[in-house]
Parts: C-alpha cells; sequence; structure tokens
C-alpha cells in the first residue's frame, strides 16, 4: 500500500493499523490526515520512521478538530478543496475527554472533515488509564480493581448521541473486526458535505489483556453481544443498523478479556455484570439489532 | 491616506491589505473589535482568498491556524491576557513546528484578580517560546508593523510566529490619525506566501513527529539558531520598510538623547511616548537624561542595549510586569545584558493592571534617582499602602 | 555533519527501514491449496506485510515475513482455514 507502511510500532494484532488502512484505502490516499497525540502517532510518526505516505500532521493532544478545520479552511481559501478530504484519526480520550471542546466547536460549525474516534477505551498510550469511553466494570490503572473497588464505576459517554445532537450529517459507528463495514461507511460519509463522525471500536492487546488475534475476536464479540452496536445515522435519523442474529450474552465478551475478568470474583462484579446485559439489551432495543426470531 | 482612527481599526485595516487566507477569531476585551472589523470587511466581501472562522475558544483559534498555516496559508489571529496564556500551548507548538502564524496581542494584565486593563503580564509569560515579540508605541507603529511582520516570519531564513504587542485601550480604542496603507502600496511590499514545506497531496510530509533523545535537542537548537537568525532580517526590513514609507522606527532599539547622557530610562509600548516627554523637558532644564525604546524585546537586542549604554552610569527601567518571585522581567533582560558592566540599574514596576502612570510619577522616578533617593534594584511605584486581612 | 529537517518534518514512509519481522514467536504459513485469494488476511493484516498475488489463475496469499510480528489474525479470520500459526525455530525449547 502507499498510503500506510509495515515497520510501524504498533503491538502485534492492534486494531488501529486495521482501522487505518482501511480508511486511507477507501479515501484512494487523496486525503490530508490530522492525527491526535496517542498510540497511532506515536507508532507512526517517529522523526524520520514515518509510515504515512499522505500528507499527514500531527500538532497536540487535544487539537486534531481544529486542525484540521484550519486545513480545510485553508485549502478552500487557497483554491485547493479538490486536492484531498481532510481525515482526522483520534483516540477515545483526545475525542471525549480532553478534545471534547474543540470537537463540539469543530461539528457545530460543520467543517467538511471527516472525525474518525479510534475507540480503545482507555488511554492506551500512557499505559491504560480510564477515559470518557471506557465501558462500566473495566480495569484501568486509574480505576483498578481493589476491596473496595470493582474497576470503573462511571458510563461509557454516548459521543454518538452528542454527535447527532450536533446536527451534522453522518454518524456511524464501525469495528476493526469488520473492515469491509469501515470501508462502505468512509465512501457513504463522503457523500455528505459537512462533518461525518465515524467511531471505529478499535481492538488494544495489551490494554485490553488478549493476546495477537484475540482482540479481533473480542471486538467481535462486542458487536455480537450488542455492546458496541454498528448504527448510521444521516442528518439525525438512524438509517442502518447491523443486525444481529443469536445475539450472545455479554459474558462470553467479558470473560476472554484480562480488563473484565475480576468482574466473576469481585463482589460487586455481578451487578456490574447485569447492568453491561442491560446496556446491551437497552442497545438492541433502541437500535432494533435483534434479528426478529420467526 | 491620513485618517483619524481608532487603533483596532488602524490593525484590521494592515491586516486586510497583507491578503490574509485564514483569520481565526475569539473576542476578549481589548482586542475584540479588531475581529469585529475583519468580520465586517469579510461579511462585505472584502477579503479575497480568505475564510474567516468563528471559534469557540482561543486554543481553538491558535490550532485553525496551525492547520492552515501548515497547509501553507497566510494566517492572522488577535489575543490577550487570559487568551493568549489559553493558546500559549499551540503558539509554542508552533514555534516548534515552524509556523510564520502573525498575530496582534493587545497587552492587558493577568487573572487573578480579572483586570481587562492594560500592562505587559501576559506577553511576558510568553518570553520563553521562540515566538518573536515587538512592542509599539503607538497606533501607526502598529499598523506599520504588520506587513513587516508578514515579511519577517515568512522569511526563509526565519518561519516563527510573530507576536506583535500593542497596549490594550491606550492604543487599541484611541484615536489617533493613522496613515492608512493601499493596497497597492502592501501589493508592493510583501509578496504571496511561498511556505518552504507545505501539507499536499502531491508532495505527502509527515508534519510534527516526535523526537526521541537521540535528535530532539538539535531541534531547539534549531529553533534557537531561528531566532537568532531572525535579528539580522528584522534589520533589514525595518530598514527596508523605513525607506519605502519615509517612517523609521529604527531597529531593535530607539535610541535617543543617550551620547551624552548620564541616566538612560529604558521602556516599553505606548508609555514611551509620555517618558519620551518627561525626558525632553529634562533635557531642556539642562538634566542629561536620554531614552531607550525598546521595540523588540525577542529576540532581546543585547549588543544593541550594551552598546547603547556604553557610557552611561545610570539605567532606570520602567516596566508593566513582574516575574513574581524575582523582579521585571525587562530588568532581568536588560541585567543579563550588561553583565560584567559595573552600572547602577534601577527597576519599576509601574501601571499594572491598567492603573494610571501620571507624568509626576515619571518624573519623580526619574529625579529620585538623579539625587540619590531610592536603592538600587526592584520597586513597585504608584501604589497604595495596603495591609492583607481575611474577609 | 548530520541533516535535520525544519520543524521536524519527516519524509513518507521511511518506516519500512524498520523491520519489525523478528517481534514475533510465531509465523503464518499459508496452504496455497485451500486458499481461495479472498483477500481477508490482506484487509486485516495490522502491518500490511500479506498480499494476494495471481500465478497462472491461482490466486494466493504470500507473506512478507521481514515485517510480520505473527499476531495470528490473518490466521484466525481466514474462512478456509488455510493459514496456520507456525512457531519459530528458535523459541522451539527442549524440555530435559
Amino acid at each position: 500500500m502507499r498510503y500506510f507502511s509495515s515497520g510501524h510500532g504498533a503491538c502485534p494484532g492492534c486494531g488501529l493499523p486495521i482501522a487505518v488502512k482501511n480508511v486511507l484505502q477507501a479515501l484512494d490516499g487523496k486525503c490530508f490526515v490530522v492525527n491526535s497525540t496517542g498510540c497511532l502517532e506515536i507508532i507512526s510518526s517517529q522523526y524520520g520512521k514515518s509510515a504515512w505516505g499522505v500528507p499527514y500532521i500531527h500538532s497536540l493532544f487535544e487539537n486534531a478538530a481544529p486542525v484540521a478545520a484550519g486545513i480545510e479552511a485553508a485549502l478552500r481559501a487557497l483554491g485547493r478543496k479538490d486536492e484531498g478530504h481532510v481525515v482526522v484519526f483520534a483516540g477515545d480520550g483526545a475525542t471525549a475527554d480532553i478534545g471534547f471542546g474543540c470537537l463540539s466547536g469543530v461539528m457545530d460549525r460543520n467543517h467538511d472533515i471527516i472525525y474518525i474516534c479510534l475507540d480503545n477505551e482507555a488511554y492506551q498510550n500512557t499505559g491504560h488509564q480510564q477515559s470518557g469511553l471506557t465501558p462500566m466494570g473495566e480495569a484501568t490503572t486509574t480505576t483498578p480493581v481493589g476491596k473496595l473497588m470493582p474497576g470503573k464505576l462511571g458510563k461509557k459517554k454516548d459521543m454518538v448521541s452528542i454527535a447527532v445532537a450536533h446536527g451534522i450529517p453522518y454518524v456511524a459507528t464501525s469495528s476493526s473486526a469488520f473492515p469491509a463495514d469501515i470501508r462502505r461507511k468512509v465512501k457513504r460519509a463522503l457523500e455528505f458535505e459537512g462533518t461525518k463522525y465515524i467511531q471505529i471500536h478499535s481492538p488494544c492487546v495489551t490494554g485490553w489483556g488478549v493476546d495477537g488475534k484475540g482482540g479481533i475476536i473480542a471486538a467481535k464479540l462486542a458487536v455480537e453481544t450488542g455492546l458496541y452496536p454498528l448504527v448510521e445515522f444521516e442528518y439525525g435519523k438512524l438509517t442502518r443498523v447491523r443486525k444481529i442474529k443469536d445475539r450472545k450474552p455479554v459474558e462470553e465478551y467479558l470473560k476472554i478479556q484480562r480488563r473484565f475478568r475480576h468482574l466473576f470474583k469481585h463482589p460487586m462484579g455481578k451487578q456490574i455484570i447485569e447492568e453491561l446485559q442491560r446496556i446491551a439489551d437497552e442497545n438492541a432495543r433502541k437500535y432494533g439489532l435483534d434479528v426478529e426470531k420467526k | 491616506m491620513m485618517k483619524v482612527v481608532r487603533g483596532f481599526y488602524s490593525v484590521a485595516h494592515a491586516v486586510k491589505t497583507c491578503r490574509p487566507n485564514v483569520i481565526s477569531a475569539y473576542p476578549i476585551t481589548p482586542q475584540t473589535e479588531i475581529v469585529e472589523n475583519l468580520a465586517a470587511m469579510y461579511a462585505n466581501g472584502e477579503l479575497e482568498n480568505c475564510v474567516y472562522i468563528t471559534a469557540e475558544s482561543e486554543f481553538s483559534a491558535a490550532s485553525i491556524l496551525v492547520g492552515a498555516s501548515a497547509t501553507g496559508a497566510r494566517t492572522f489571529t488577535a489575543t490577550c491576557s487570559q487568551g493568549l496564556i489559553l493558546m500559549s500551548e499551540v503558539l509554542i507548538n508552533a514555534a516548534g513546528m515552524r509556523l510564520p502564524i502573525v498575530l496582534v496581542n493587545t497587552n492587558r494584565a493577568l487573572s487573578a484578580p480579572l483586570s481587562i486593563w492594560n500592562d505587559h503580564q501576559d506577553s511576558m509569560f510568553m518570553r520563553d517560546a521562540g515566538i518573536i515579540q515587538v512592542y509599539v508605541e503607538n497606533n501607526q507603529e502598529a499598523h506599520d508593523l504588520i506587513p513587516q511582520a508578514y515579511k519577517i516570519a515568512e522569511n526563509s531564513k526565519v518561519l516563527l510566529p510573530f507576536m506583535i504587542c500593542m497596549d490594550g485601550y491606550k492604543l487599541t480604542h484611541a484615536y489617533e490619525p493613522v496613515d492608512l496603507h493601499s493596497q497597492e502600496m502592501i501589493d508592493e511590499f510583501l509578496p504571496p506566501y511561498e511556505p518552504v514545506a507545505k501539507l499536499s497531496v502531491d508532495k505527502p510530509l509527515t508534519f510534527g513527529s516526535y523526537a526521541p533523545p537521540h535528535i530532539y535537542m538539535e531541534f531547539r537548537v534549531a529553533l534557537q539558531n531561528a531566532t537568532e537568525r531572525a535579528r539580522k532580517v528584522m534589520e533589514d526590513v525595518f530598514k527596508e520598510w523605513a525607506e519605502f514609507t519615509g517612517r523609521d522606527w529604527k531597529s531593535h532599539i530607539s535610541v535617543e538623547n543617550v551620547d551624552d547622557a548620564e541616566l538612560a530610562v529604558i521602556t516599553l509600548g505606548s508609555i514611551t511616548s509620555l517618558v519620551r516627554d518627561v525626558v525632553e523637558s529634562l533635557r531642556r532644564e539642562g538634566k542629561k537624561v536620554g531614552l531607550i525604546k525598546l521595540r523588540t524585546f525577542r529576540p532581546f537586542p543585547n549588543d544593541e542595549i550594551r552598546k547603547a549604554l556604553k557610557n552611561v552610569n545610570k539605567v532606570i527601567v520602567l516596566e508593566r510586569a513582574v516575574s513574581f518571585g524575582n523582579e521585571g522581567q525587562v530588568a532581568i533582560e536588560v541585567k543579563n545584558a550588561l553583565y560584567g558592566k559595573s552600572k547602577e540599574i534601577y527597576s519599576f514596576a509601574i501601571g499594572l493592571g491598567g492603573r494610571d502612570v501620571p507624568r509626576e510619577l515619571i518624573v519623580k522616578i526619574i529625579d529620585n534617582v538623579m539625587q540619590g533617593k531610592v536603592k538600587q534594584g526592584f520597586h513597585f511605584e504608584g501604589v497604595q499602602e495596603f495591609k492583607e486581612v481575611i474577609p | 555533519m548530520i541533516e535535520i529537517t525544519i520543524g521536524a518534518i519527516s519524509r513518507p514512509m521511511e518506516a519500512k527501514k524498520n523491520k519489525t519481522g523478528d517481534w514475533g514467536t510465531e509465523y503464518p504459513i499459508v496452504d496455497v491449496e485451500k486458499c481461495s485469494g479472498c483477500r481477508s488476511c490482506e484487509m486485516f493484516c495490522p502491518d500490511l506485510c500479506v498480499e494476494v498475488v495471481k500465478e497462472n489463475k491461482k490466486k494466493y496469499a504470500v507473506f512478507n515475513y521481514d515485517y510480520c510480528k505473527g499476531c495470528g489474525v490473518c490466521a484466525f479470520v481466514c474462512p478456509e482455514n488455510a493459514i496456520r500459526m507456525e512457531v519459530k525455530e528458535i523459541y522451539k525449547l527442549e524440555v530435559e
């Protein structure tokens, strides 16, 4: 591939390069990439060892969205609008936490960019600290399991609803375990003018506590249990979901990852598993995920 | 064309003639009228090949310019005080990435307590960033400095952000006669921006790489080298402007009445006009006093200060900020420039938070030093006696 | 004297210098007969080190072991079960 090269420093089985290369493929490399500080940036943009074959800029942790807006504005002002699409790759921490305000401003002004949140559900690059998109019950280093606490007690921030509430033309979720889905959604996003938000569930083998292929196995189960629904919104209307034929219970997803395994032993674990099942059931109801049984 | 205009209009007009491509705006007193004037020009279609973005914070406003500048656009924003500090992370990042962003900082005091009035605490805070800083005395100088700023910043030997410091309210809101530039004039002086490297699909580059210990230091030395090279580039552009317009703002410093002076006053910003008036009237009384107007604060004109003060024994530094835990930043840097020379240096922090500096205060300060009534070192002047209590 | 770029701008795709093939303890072997050339492995491989080629009307996957980190995602996603992960010789331990 001419857009992204081998030799980057990602962990074996990392979901980030899987997502990135499929996005770049869907764009035919005709793009400007803005990347916030995080795992993707660190593994791919060391001085003299860049893995990027497309124009790329890394500024700070929290400003990928406005930097992208600036690129888009400059291309318009300089009459270079057709040169390529502006796409952001930002982690869940950069999106839902520290960069949240800037992202809101960009979505509000509806700049013509594609914003891709690579959601590995924690600040993985700094060693697995919790972020706004860390799900309930996960053990992270700042929400560790102890005698008192069973991991994170808070919820996973609903960035999809927040993006939809900004009135942008296209909002979708996808997963590194479904690369064809990523490509289709990126191509669909290009049909809209304005800010497009795509949140891609991206497994982190070291953070989630799985082996090389375990990340993809887990990411598939996340979708199949209803915990990570794959949905599409166009102008605020739910247009398409990936239906689930035989929805699996959340335990099957939780038990194969070290970050959740404590829930099967901890005194508060049972109620968290029940809450997660309730969230999955609510997702199924809200988005119509279950295939009706005849 | 000579017109009586307010400072903020003279800035907006100058920016317009420099043909910016991306302007980002966020309001903060007392710079808001600058971006408002630019917005009105934009709404009237007076800004060609330009996109104006109303950012949702100064941090965002600066970040927008980073992306735009990296793409090859000429950029502008204005801010001050809390806004400058908020965008400091981005400006420091831009300096390291060598992006020639030009901004006007309408000097305003720092919180807490909140103050919308003028002093230099905001820009002094940014002196370590690798950003060029020049202070202006009046609205004509601000108006003239803007095209020069773009020419200096965009020079391939420099490529640094450039901050024009103009006193908030004192200059921004003051009505002064200004000879406004014509578009033709600036088109002749300032060529379009030609970036040495830019984000482009034809030539994909990776901006903002991270640098491990084996190479990081070289980049910071390169940044220092750029600020050093800026000295000569600035001198050349200042001279070129003087020849082009007949208005000579001198160079990094303006040395006035210092040749035979026994005492020299160093000052910067709008207060220079008042100090010059006092110095000239003292001269008429036969007192040997001189004035050094500090224009460029970064890169700091060490050689020029040393040379100007060669035969002067007493130096007064009048400044509008403090580095808490030490003393005024200008005095610290002047003393550093004069290291090894034995001179008496008296520094006074005055007019913080827009506190009025009456003529009598300047006269008193100079008088006290000349008569040996005050010790060397750092003093606050124009402050009420107070006692700190618990409410 | 070394050369550094202005503003730490890097040239494209220089990561290729970094041969990550020695990272993994396992490596993938494809059964060419079973391989249908569906490109699933190619779509997934995080290190972009597998390519489906066509030889005499037969499509099959070819691995670039210079970069393969042995993650095993290709073997997992292959719908034909045509890929098996083999432990590298140097990691095969003799137990006495």
